[in-house]
């Protein structure tokens, strides 16, 4: 009894293999049709057919040698891929692949034997994993794309600009955590280095909310300006930010701090020594020109 | 044991450390620098560390103390060339060189002594 229970998967498994290559151009035949008629309407139609039966030959091969189904990985993460491009869902690729058992289910019914019907359970089972290995693929190329979006945004809200000789700038936009701080950090530094600036003016009109550890990663980056000879401004603070600073009891020491990031500019230009002309005589002119 | 260098130009001493300080190169460049200071009677003392790449506490505290002696002797110690990286290090480890004055390069640090000498004087003028 124990040995037939064995025996008979083993049986079923062996019918289908031979079904899978026997009915070769019938079963692929019938899940082209299937998939097409799924995704009537999508350009590329030639490319999915030759995908799949490049697929079925690899899961036929698979069957036939050792069971190594690298290669048979290989395609199905390459169809996912591609398929993922040309915008179909994953469940729309986890679906294709499904369709092969509906596919083969036609030709088992014909062969009628309970090994076959048997044999079709197990490899219903293996459709499934191979489906599910597409939606997988998908899921990780999903991700490694966010992924790479985070470090390009990383890399694109930090910019340094040069305000004048001697003076840069870098206007924060956005939360401010450790690893954003450790890149401003450095991008700065190594602005001040290259352009041999004394004065930096830290801008952060568009940071939306400071707290302790914003504050603690800001005079972590003045003093290690201050440590190479740079002088540091922190301007932009907003009405609701100074509120919250001075609430929480933050200490920003003798660090200099503008509400406006001309403040801080009029300030770094009159420590580097730059005459201003008076501020008076604009208006006056202002005025002459609206008479 | 290789020996920093301590070079002399007019009344501003000039140490450019070029290689990876151990312990008893630091104090042989504390004491030759006490020497040199006294034996020359300068005014400023410029450190330029362009050249190390890596820092630790020992290296901030040598710093330090090269700046306090410095200023028994009457000569202002400046800290110039450090690298962003070194600054990162030093402000992570909780060092903020509190009585060092520091500038950008050897350019910036010597007149930085200049004007802090041309501001003495005036006041001893007035």
């Amino acid at each position: 009894m124990g040995v037939t229970l064995i025996v008979r998967p083993d049986a079923g498994r062996r019918r289908i293999e031979e079904l899978v290559r026997q009915h070769e151009d019938r079963v692929l035949k019938r899940w082209l049709e299937i998939t097409a008629a799924a995704s009537a309407g999508r350009p590329d139609q030639g490319d999915t057919a030759a995908r799949l039966t490049e697929i079925y030959q690899a899961l036929r091969q698979s069957f036939a040698g050792d069971g190594d189904t690298s290669d048979l990985h290989g395609l199905l993460a390459e169809l996912s891929r591609s398929r993922a491009r040309q915008g179909f869902s994953p469940s729309e690729t986890a679906s294709a692949v499904f369709a092969l058992k509906e596919a083969l289910y036609e030709v088992v019914e014909d062969d009628g034997t309970p090994e076959a019907l048997r044999g079709f359970v197990w490899f219903s089972k293996t459709v499934d994993d191979l489906g599910l290995f597409t939606f997988e693929t998908y899921v990780t190329a999903r991700e490694r794309i966010i992924i790479d979006q985070a470090e390009q945004l990383l890399e694109l809200s930090t910019p340094v600009v040069k305000l004048w000789e001697g003076i840069v700038a870098v206007p924060l936009i956005g939360t401010l955590d450790s690893a954003r701080t450790q890149v401003v950090m450095e991008k700065l530094l190594q602005a001040l280095v290259d352009t041999g600036s004394e004065h930096a003016v830290i801008d952060i009109t568009g940071v939306p909310s400071v707290d302790t550890q914003v504050a603690q990663h800001l005079l972590k980056t003045v003093m290690a300006a201050r440590l190479m000879g740079a002088e540091c401004v922190i301007s932009g603070i907003r009405p609701q930010i100074a509120h919250t600073i001075v609430t929480l009891g933050i200490e920003f020491g003798d660090i200099v701090t503008k509400a406006s990031l001309s403040d801080a500019l009029a300030h770094a230009l009159r420590r580097s020594g730059v005459e201003l002309a008076g501020n008076r005589r604009t208006r006056v002119t202002v005025r002459t020109e609206e008479e | 044991m290789d020996r920093v260098p301590v070079l002399k130009l007019g009344d501003i001493l000039i140490v450019s450390i070029q290689v990876d300080l151990q312990d008893q190169g630091v104090l042989a460049l504390q004491e030759d620098l006490a020497d040199a200071v006294v034996a020359t009677g300068a005014r400023g003392v410029i450190i330029d560390i362009t050249a190390v790449e890596i820092v630790d506490s020992f290296i901030g505290r040598m710093l330090a103390t090269i700046a306090s002696i410095s200023r028994m002797l009457d000569a202002e110690t400046i800290v110039v060339g450090m690298r962003p990286a070194v600054a990162i290090t030093l402000v992570e480890l909780g060092l903020s060189l509190g009585g060092v004055r520091t500038a950008l390069n050897l350019e910036k640090g010597v007149a930085l002594l200049n004007h802090l000498g041309g501001a003495q004087i005036a006041t001893t003028a007035r």
